[in-house]
């Protein structure tokens, strides 16, 4: 019995581990997401970030 | 056993919230927005040597004055501090970006992306370099 906790204890602290090693690696799909927010800000690429277009005047209205 | 198995889901829980925590990057910090910020409103002064082709976007995440002739003589002075206020900003940015996610030697990898993303979002008819550093219009 004792023997089994040690093993699974083994398991966990192997699973742990591997989180470690997965987040020593670069994230490049994050990054780039995380870019392309910035960048997007920065030079106010999304529509509706700017105003564009403002609001239509109103034309010809009824004397 | 119980206590085993118990130990072993909590191992489970754990590994998942660190996958799902490494789905994004932290960007919101207060020192990332106030580059953030920065750099959009320095944009407003840049935005027209980026389209004369006076100031060009970098292979390696930076700006620079690609060509002097293309800026009267009494603006080169202020392009210039332009351009190294706005490398200052981004170098700082790569810098914020990996630290803020709790890796620093990232910083290299950060800037190579950003590098990536600024020419390809760059407008056509702005200057962008190449690969092997040549000055190419979009």
């Amino acid at each position: 019995m004792q023997k089994r906790a040690m093993a699974w204890m083994g398991v966990i602290g192997l699973t742990l581990a591997g989180c470690v090693t997965i987040n020593i690696y670069f994230p490049a799909a994050a990054a780039e997401k995380a870019a392309d927010k910035i960048i997007d800000e920065v030079w106010q690429l999304k529509p509706g970030a700017k105003p564009a277009a403002p609001p239509a005047e109103p034309k010809g209205e009824a004397k | 056993m119980k206590q085993a198995i118990s130990l072993f889901l909590v191992g489970m829980l754990a590994f998942t919230s660190a996958a799902l925590a490494a789905a994004d990057l932290e960007i919101n910090t207060p020192a990332i927005t106030a580059l953030k910020n920065a750099m959009q409103a320095r944009y407003g002064k840049l935005a027209a040597y980026y389209a004369s082709g006076a100031v060009g976007l970098t292979r390696d995440g930076n700006v620079a004055l690609r060509d002097a002739n293309a800026v009267p003589l009494a603006e080169r002075q202020s392009v210039n501090g332009l351009v190294a206020d706005e490398n200052r900003d981004r170098a700082a940015l790569y810098r914020e970006i990996a630290s803020a996610n709790g890796h620093p030697e990232w910083e290299a990898d950060v800037r190579a992306t950003f590098a990536q993303r600024w020419i390809d979002k760059a407008a056509s008819g702005w200057w962008v370099q190449n690969a092997s550093g040549a000055w190419i219009k979009k």
